[in-house]
């Protein structure tokens, strides 16, 4: 066994120069890859990052550099066993039209030399994994199946021998927005079943920080911009160039990222317990400068939002108005977003887990938080 | 057992049973009108000499073992050609591969048959030269072309699981070239069964020799059974041809 530090994948300056072109195709590119880690190369078309992949399984022969899988040095190995080694998926997905379902997953455990029974049992097994009923599908033919189904054969058929590590080079780019949200959501669940290293390739930033533990921000030659996971990426973006790519809608995406308890709440809040006694609480109301005063239970847990003139009512538990949003302090500030426009009010309470009132969340933190970083970049980019 | 769902409808299956009984019942058509016509005629001994069962049988066997061994050949030679021409590294035969094959079909077929007896003498292994030169270019060219039009993502997919160049090219590029192959194949297969009715001027005695014996002794019936027989026969290697390439075309495409 590998010790839990090698990375899966190592690649070590490795460079491609076709010839004929002044400049490389991928220059010096170093990477580490956990194992066990979705890793997204995403960049602009003709970065190079189709390339970077296909250079770890040495699909295109690299000018320069080594490649370790799993603390071996690859980088002059057998090509085929290789790549026997390696899932590979590619936007076609490329499923061969003369092959049963069956037999296209088949195709790499049958390269490997593996006894019938075993392919067989183990041709069902992954066509149970993604979902797909065996003795319906096993027999069919690739133009006889839906894109998704295709695409769920695809990542099957990479699956098929148990490679540790997979190369998916857009495999979701070819489908439907739906059914793509869909298949990414599987994908993610199929992950945490089975584990693999998976080098993913796309331009969409929106699924990379969707699918990725660790994104690679590449520019060209396929320099990595940044390389680290969506939150960090997301919150202080490397250079203009990695604010730029991630684009417009960064502080929504950002919103997905980070936590309620991330930003500072609101804690100057009064409450009263709401089988406490009116007039006190009325005094510590006048006494603030705030408009209403939350009533919590025996508990802590947030009731009912009260101001000044509700306050003259005896019984508290009829007062006012009840909490409209109420957030854990483990929820997305996307969420407490959410929950803010859906209540209709200005405010999100936020609670921790155990119910218990903690602050409150206002709109205008979470306008900053999804403002912030993004602010400072753009102002250095304006030409002094 | 993999559940058979490519199970054609039956409208569909009923039209391919027409479709391949058709050309069967057309030529035993021709082949009973033929013969009735002929057992109407009165014979005189020149035409019995060529209008008798075992002479023409073995005009048929003669023509078809001229046919079908340089059919044979041309595909031993044509189709590896045609693979290596489509493979990197090999790409610049192409150019001079498809220069010969398209001598070989531009000067006439007469004119090349007579070419190469003359280098080679009288005989059938000259014929079956002659019609392999003739007939190269359409295995040749549907070789390359079907291999060129096999979907080059299904290629990188292969190569990219771990087959080898090999196992790629037996196990998805070839399969895939095969209808388009055959098409050639059976192009070919054709044009040697035409063209072999021209060795009667070279001494091989295959049914061109009827019809030519018809002319030669201004005898009738002599000239139609050759024409007929000669059509006929070439009817029916199409036809048997198009039934190999539609069994042998791969499942699901």
């Amino acid at each position: 066994m590998t010790s839990q530090a090698t990375p899966m994948i190592r690649l070590d300056e490795l460079t491609k120069t076709y010839r004929g072109q002044p400049h490389p195709a991928v220059d010096r590119v170093s990477m580490d890859m956990p194992r066990g880690e979705i890793i997204v190369l995403v960049g602009p078309s003709g970065c190079g990052k189709t390339t970077t992949m296909e250079l770890i399984n040495r699909l295109i022969e690299p000018t320069s550099g080594r490649i370790y899988l799993d603390g071996d040095d690859v980088t002059r190995a057998d090509p085929d066993s290789l790549r026997r080694r390696i899932g590979y998926v590619i936007q076609q997905i490329g499923l061969f039209p003369h092959f049963t379902v069956a037999e296209n997953i088949a195709t790499v455990p049958k390269l490997l030399g593996w006894d019938k029974k075993k392919i067989g049992d183990r041709v069902d097994e992954l066509l149970d994994m993604v979902g797909m009923d065996p003795s319906e599908f096993r027999g069919r033919y690739p133009k006889q199946l839906s894109g998704g189904q295709r695409q769920r054969i695809g990542v099957a058929r990479a699956m098929a021998a148990d490679p540790p590590v997979m190369l998916m080079d857009e495999p979701f780019g070819a489908i439907d927005p739906i059914t793509r949200d869909r298949l990414q959501n599987e994908f993610l669940r199929l992950q945490q079943q089975v584990q693999k290293t998976i080098v993913f390739v796309t331009h969409d930033i929106d699924e990379a920080i969707k699918l990725g533990d660790r994104i690679a921000i590449l520019g060209e030659r396929s320099q990595i911009a940044q390389y680290d996971t969506p939150a960090n990426i997301l919150a202080s973006p490397a250079s203009p160039y990695v604010a730029d790519f991630i684009g417009a809608g960064a502080s929504l995406k950002r919103l997905h990222l980070s936590q309620v308890s991330s930003v500072e709440l609101d804690t100057g809040c009064v409450t009263a317990r709401i089988d406490g006694d009116a007039e006190q609480a009325r005094e510590r109301l006048r006494a603030s400068e705030r408009a209403a005063l939350l009533l919590l239970d025996a508990d802590g847990r947030p009731q009912r939002w009260v101001d000044a003139g509700d306050l003259s009512s005896t019984d508290l538990f009829k007062a006012g108005e009840p909490v409209g949003a109420v957030v854990e302090s483990t929820s997305t500030l996307s969420e407490a977003l959410n929950a803010m426009l859906t209540s209709n009010s200005g405010v999100a309470v936020v609670i921790d887990r155990s119910g218990a009132f903690q602050g409150l969340l206002d709109f205008e933190t979470v306008m900053v938080a999804a403002r912030s970083e993004r602010d400072f970049y753009r102002a250095a980019k304006v030409p002094s | 057992m993999a559940v058979d769902v490519m199970a054609a409808p039956v409208e569909h299956s009923r039209r391919r049973v027409l479709r391949w009984l058709g050309m069967p019942l057309l030529l035993a058509v021709v082949g009973i009108s033929l013969y009735a016509y002929v057992s109407t005629q009165e014979l005189d001994t020149i035409e019995r000499r060529v209008l008798n069962a075992p002479g023409l049988t073995d005009r048929v066997i003669e023509h078809l073992q001229l046919a079908g061994l340089s059919t044979l050949v041309v595909i031993a030679i044509a189709v590896p050609l045609g693979i290596l021409a489509t493979r990197r590294g090999a790409r610049f035969v192409a150019p001079v591969v498809l220069i010969l094959g398209n001598l070989g079909q531009a000067i006439p077929s007469l004119g090349l048959i007579t070419l190469v007896v003359l280098l080679a003498g009288v005989g059938f292994k000259s014929i079956v030269f002659g019609l392999v030169a003739y007939s190269a270019l359409p295995i040749l060219r549907n070789t390359m072309v079907g291999l060129q039009q096999v979907d080059q993502t299904l290629v990188k997919s292969a190569r990219g699981m771990g087959m080898s160049a090999w196992q790629t090219l037996t196990r998805v590029e070839l399969p895939l070239a095969v209808p388009v192959i055959l098409a050639g194949v059976r192009t070919a297969l054709i044009i040697n069964i035409g063209t072999a009715t021209l060795s009667t001027f070279f001494g091989v005695q295959a049914l061109g020799y009827v019809i030519f014996q018809g002319i030669q002794l201004d005898r009738t019936p002599v000239l139609i059974v050759g024409a007929v027989m000669a059509s006929g026969l070439a009817l029916l290697v199409d036809y048997l041809a198009g039934v190999v390439e539609e069994l042998l075309t791969p499942r699901g495409l």
